[in-house]
């Protein structure tokens, strides 16, 4: 009760540090989609190479985040970005290349042969069916890669307030060094609130990148509407 | 229409395709025939270059298919494949009009040519343009197989074992409605099966294959009734001779010679395009040694004798192997 009061009395606060919160995991994120996609499909016609790219992006996970944020450290400060949002985005970054290199490059390598034969001996180039039959045919699996760093990440971002990157780590934070129960709570309660709903969020985009053939179940209901109207 | 000369293919060591020359004229249907891993999907998939020849010419309408740009040719061939292989994010419209649109034809025109095609292939366009391929049967997907690799009107078409993944029943349906369509729109065609009755029934000329190498080249009787070796002989089939029935008709035997005076009355009466083993099965089974052939309105054609359907099996008399 005493929580949801702080949250209250504090909403002004609490909506900075949510706004920095997210600024952070979407940086992060987006950019990751940029690299992490198109290595993907790199390596998803390599079976040597995909086992050295993901073996390589699986280390990066295990690097516990307070160690990574403490490494990061004396190597950026060289340009003079040791600490605040630059570190923090580099490390979500990192860690968000696992999740979304090995569903991509899964996704393009499960595609069934036969509409590859089918497209290539159909005349189209590389590009051509990549766009227009591999990519849509993978969104769901790239979109649940998406997902899966997202929600990763609006929890490791809460540990880079340590480095002076804002965002609701800071409540928690607080919270533990003045031994403030209600800050500690709200900032891990509104931390769980937004990964649930980031997760929605993006499940439901995925829904509508999801091309319409793919999903049996809508087109059986469509079929019904139709025959009864 | 399309010459192949000296074609060859190795993979490392191993001799894929050797020395295959063939060459089908324009509107016919040829079969590469043969067991699994003679070489005839090779043979069929360097026409249109997905597989790169060692050595040999590949020619169509005279032209050398080596002088054209691998994408150009892929586009200018249909090509049809057992996984019929729909892309499942298109509609079936999407997918018919897939090569118009790398062709970059106009859309209201590859729309009006998906549409066409869908009747050709006895598809209603109105229930199954906007359709999605995991809404249809395996058959159906199949159809609109045929109809996305005729979209472009291409003169060749080649089929990889188009038929083969469809129940034995619907499979007869579609090789017939094929018929049908290929009298319609009179392509060249290659087509791969394993199936003799399926070679025996569509093509019009044959291409056997065994251990990479054509092991005899002709006409489905010409198979049936001269085998050039002992292979062919037993890849055809110790009931060849009753397989050459299936080719002829009761009408190419259909005579106008009664029945000698005081035999039987007539107890059966067949169609002018009953198959001759159908017919002879008929005679044996009710004990008869002619049948009347009337056509569809009851109108007389003829009489079919036993001893005539005997004495077609005997046209090509001694086959050179036993």
């Amino acid at each position: 009760m005493e929580t949801l009061r702080f949250i209250l009395d504090n909403h002004g606060l609490i909506s900075l540090l949510l706004g920095q919160h997210l600024f952070i995991v979407a940086l992060a994120v987006g950019l990751a989609i940029l690299t992490g996609v198109p290595i993907g499909i790199a390596i998803s016609q390599h079976a040597g190479l995909r086992r050295w790219v993901l073996a390589f992006a699986a280390v990066l996970m295990t690097i516990p985040s307070a160690a990574l944020f403490g490494l990061m450290i004396p190597v950026l400060s060289v340009v003079g970005y040791g600490i605040g949002v630059v570190p923090a985005v580099i490390a979500l970054f990192l860690y968000s290349q696992l999740p979304i290199i090995r569903n991509t490059s899964t996704a393009i390598s499960n595609i069934d042969p036969a509409l590859r034969e089918a497209a290539i001996g159909m005349g189209m180039s590389t590009w051509q069916r990549l766009r227009k039959v591999e990519l849509p045919l993978a969104v769901p699996l790239i979109m649940a890669g998406v997902r899966m760093a997202t929600v990763i990440n609006i929890g490791i971002a809460a540990i880079a307030a340590y480095i002076g990157a804002g965002g609701l780590g800071s409540l928690i934070i607080r919270g533990i060094t003045q031994t403030d129960t209600r800050q500690l709570l709200a900032g891990a309660l509104v931390i769980s609130v937004i990964a649930i709903a980031a997760d929605y969020a993006l499940y439901a985009l995925q829904r509508l990148l999801t091309p319409r053939g793919l999903n049996t179940s809508t087109l059986i209901a469509r079929r019904l509407e139709e025959a009864t109207t | 229409m399309i010459q192949i000369e000296h074609l060859s293919k190795t993979f490392g060591a191993i001799t894929a395709v050797e020395d295959v020359s063939l060459s089908v004229a324009e509107g016919q249907i040829c079969i590469l025939l043969g067991p699994s891993g003679c070489g005839k999907t090779t043979t069929l998939k360097m026409i249109n270059r997905l597989i790169a020849p060692t050595s040999g010419t590949i020619r169509i309408a005279g032209r050398d298919t080596a002088e054209l740009d691998s994408v150009t040719l892929k586009r200018s061939i249909g090509y049809v494949i057992q996984q019929v292989g729909l892309f499942p994010n298109m509609t079936v419209e999407d997918n018919i009009c897939v090569v118009p649109n790398l062709l970059g034809w106009d859309k209201t025109k590859s729309r009006k040519r998906a549409a066409e095609l869908l009747e050709v292939v006895a598809l209603d366009p109105a229930m199954f343009l906007q359709r999605y391929p995991c809404e249809l049967s395996g058959g159906q997907q199949q159809r609109v197989g045929v109809a996305r690799a005729l979209a472009a009107d291409p003169p060749v078409m080649l089929m990889d074992e188009p038929f083969g993944a469809i129940d034995p029943i619907n499979r007869e349906v579609i090789q017939d409605e094929f018929m049908r369509i290929q009298r319609q729109v009179g392509k060249t065609v290659l087509f791969v099966s394993h199936d003799i009755d399926e070679a025996m029934k569509m093509a019009d000329c044959v291409a056997l294959f065994h251990d990479g190498r054509i092991e005899q080249f002709g006409t489905p009787d010409d198979l049936l009734a001269q085998p050039a070796s002992e292979f062919v002989a037993s890849f055809m089939g110790g009931d060849r001779v009753m397989k050459r029935l299936r080719l002829m008709r009761s009408v190419d035997v259909a005579s106008q010679v009664p029945p000698r005076q005081g035999g039987s009355p007539a107890q059966l009466v067949v169609k002018p395009g009953d198959d001759l083993r159908q017919v002879l099965s008929q005679l044996l089974g009710c004990g008869q040694d002619w049948a009347l052939c009337n056509d569809s309105e009851g109108r007389f054609v003829g009489y079919v004798h036993q001893a005539d359907i005997l004495a077609r099996l005997a046209d090509h008399t001694t086959p050179r192997v036993h």
